[in-house]
C-alpha cells in the first residue's frame, strides 16, 4: 500500500473513532487499535504507540471545553492521576517485553468488557452525605453546574477509587487506551460521583495518564510519525465534532451500536491473537 | 462566606486559564504535526508502507536528540514527531500549571500532588531512556 492510500484510509478511520469515543466517553483507542491491526495489519506495538499519542489529543482537546465549563473536577483528577501514571508506567514496561499475540488478546477481552459497560444501564449513585475521612482531607467533594443549578456531590471510598485507578492506569500503559471504562467504573461506582462529573473528570485525566506511557512508547520506538501522524489528526478531528454534539444528542441507541461493533473486533483480535500462539 | 467566595472566583479563573492552555497546546502540536505530515507526504506519497513486523532498531525518531537533529534538516517525518512531543508535553505543563495555580491558593497539599505527578513522568523519562 502507498503511504498517500494508506494514510487517507487511517485518517478516515481515526476520524469515526474520535466521534464515537468522544460520543460515548470511552476514547477512540479501542477502534483505532482493531482498525490498525485487523484491517491494514500493522503489528499491534505501532498501533499502540499511535493510539496512546490519539488519547493525549482526545483528552486534552474535550477537557479543553470541558473544563472551561467548570464540570471537571480537578482536584480529584489530579489526586487519581498519582494511581493513573504509576500504573500507566508499570504497564508501559510491561508491554515492552510481552509478546503481541498476548497483547491482542488481553485487548480483545478489555474491548468486551467495555462494550458490556456501555450497555449496563448506569445508576445514579450521587450522594450528599459527606462522611468519607479521606474525600474531606484532599478537599475532593465539589459541585458541578447543571442547567443553571449548582449541584453538590460528597465523595466516597477513595482508596477503593484510587485502587481502581491504578489498575485503569496499567491497562492504559499496556494496551494504549485511555480505560474510560474502568475510569467510570472508579469514579461512578466507587467513589459515587455524577456522571457528568465522572465522565469529564476521567478525560482530563487521560492525557496526563498517556504522556507518562507514551514517554515510554517514544524511546522505545513504538511511536511512528507515518501512523502516528493521520491517528492523532483524524482522531482529534472526530473528537473535537463529538464534544459538539454531546451535549444534544441522545446517545443511547449509539451505544448499542458501538458495543455491537466494539464487541465484533474483539473477537476478531482475540481470534488472531491465540492463532498467532 | 467572603473566602469562600473569593476562592470559588480564584477555581473559576484556574479552569479558564487550564483549559485555554489545553487547547492551546493541541493546537499548536497539532499544526506542526500537519505541517509535517503535508511535507512528508510530498517526499513519499509513492512510497510502500511496511508495518507489519515491529522493529524499533529502523525507528529514527526514537530520542528527543534524534527529533531536533531530523527538524534541522527539515525532514517531514521528524517535523511531524516534534509536533507528537509537543503534544505529550501540553498535559505534562498543564500540571506544571496547576502546581502554580495551587501555590497561589495556598493549597499546598495540591502544590505536593502536582510535584508528585511531574516525578512519576520523570522517572519515566529516564526509564525510556535507558531503554
Amino acid at each position: 500500500m502507498s503511504v498517500l492510500l494508506f494514510t487517507i484510509i487511517v485518517l478516515l478511520g481515526a476520524f469515526l473513532a474520535g466521534l464515537l469515543g468522544s460520543l460515548t466517553g470511552l476514547g477512540g483507542g479501542v477502534i483505532i487499535i482493531p482498525l490498525l491491526t485487523l484491517a491494514l495489519g500493522v503489528d499491534i506495538h505501532y498501533a499502540i504507540g499511535a493510539s496512546i499519542v490519539s488519547v493525549i489529543a482526545t483528552s486534552s482537546g474535550s477537557a479543553a471545553a470541558y473544563v472551561k465549563e467548570g464540570i471537571t473536577n480537578i482536584r480529584i483528577g489530579m489526586f487519581l492521576e498519582i494511581a493513573t501514571t504509576i500504573g500507566a508506567i508499570c504497564g508501559a514496561i510491561v508491554a515492552v517485553y510481552l509478546n503481541a499475540n498476548y497483547i491482542a488478546i488481553l485487548f480483545g477481552c478489555i474491548l468486551i468488557f467495555s462494550a458490556i459497560m456501555t450497555l449496563k444501564k448506569k445508576v445514579d449513585h450521587t450522594t450528599l452525605e459527606d462522611t468519607d475521612k479521606w474525600a474531606r482531607f484532599f478537599r475532593l467533594n465539589g459541585s458541578y453546574p447543571d442547567k443553571g443549578v449548582d449541584r453538590s456531590y460528597a465523595v466516597k471510598h477513595v482508596p477503593g477509587g484510587f485502587l481502581m485507578m491504578l489498575f485503569a492506569g496499567t491497562l492504559s500503559g499496556l494496551l494504549g487506551i485511555g480505560s474510560g471504562a474502568l475510569k467510570v467504573i472508579a469514579m461512578d461506582n466507587i467513589m459515587r460521583l455524577p456522571f457528568k462529573v465522572s465522565t469529564t473528570t476521567s478525560n482530563f485525566m487521560m492525557g496526563v495518564t498517556a504522556a507518562a506511557s507514551a514517554v515510554v512508547y517514544l524511546h522505545r520506538g513504538q511511536i511512528d510519525p507515518g501512523i502516528a501522524m493521520p491517528v492523532c489528526i483524524g482522531v482529534l478531528t472526530g473528537a473535537t465534532v463529538g464534544s459538539k454534539v454531546l451535549v444534544k444528542a441522545k446517545t443511547d441507541k449509539l451505544k448499542i451500536v458501538f458495543a455491537v461493533v466494539v464487541a465484533f473486533l474483539a473477537l476478531q483480535m482475540i481470534y488472531k491473537g491465540i492463532s498467532g500462539l | 462566606m467572603d473566602t469562600a467566595k473569593k476562592e470559588n472566583l480564584n477555581d473559576k479563573d484556574i479552569q479558564v486559564i487550564l483549559g485555554t492552555l489545553l487547547r492551546a497546546g493541541v493546537i499548536i502540536s497539532m499544526s506542526i504535526v500537519l505541517i509535517g505530515g503535508a511535507i512528508f507526504l510530498i517526499h513519499n506519497k509513492g512510497a510502500i508502507t511496511d508495518y507489519k513486523v515491529f522493529k524499533p532498531e529502523l525507528s529514527k525518531f526514537s530520542s528527543i536528540l534524534g527529533i531536533f537533529k531530523g527538524v534541522a534538516s527539515f525532514q517531514g517525518d521528524a517535523i511531524v514527531q516534534f509536533g507528537i512531543l509537543m503534544l505529550i508535553f501540553t498535559p505534562i505543563a498543564r500540571i506544571v500549571f496547576a502546581i502554580f495555580s495551587f501555590l497561589i491558593e495556598r493549597d499546598y497539599l495540591y502544590v505536593l500532588i502536582g510535584f508528585i505527578i511531574l516525578a512519576i513522568i520523570t522517572i519515566s523519562l529516564n526509564g525510556g531512556i535507558a531503554h
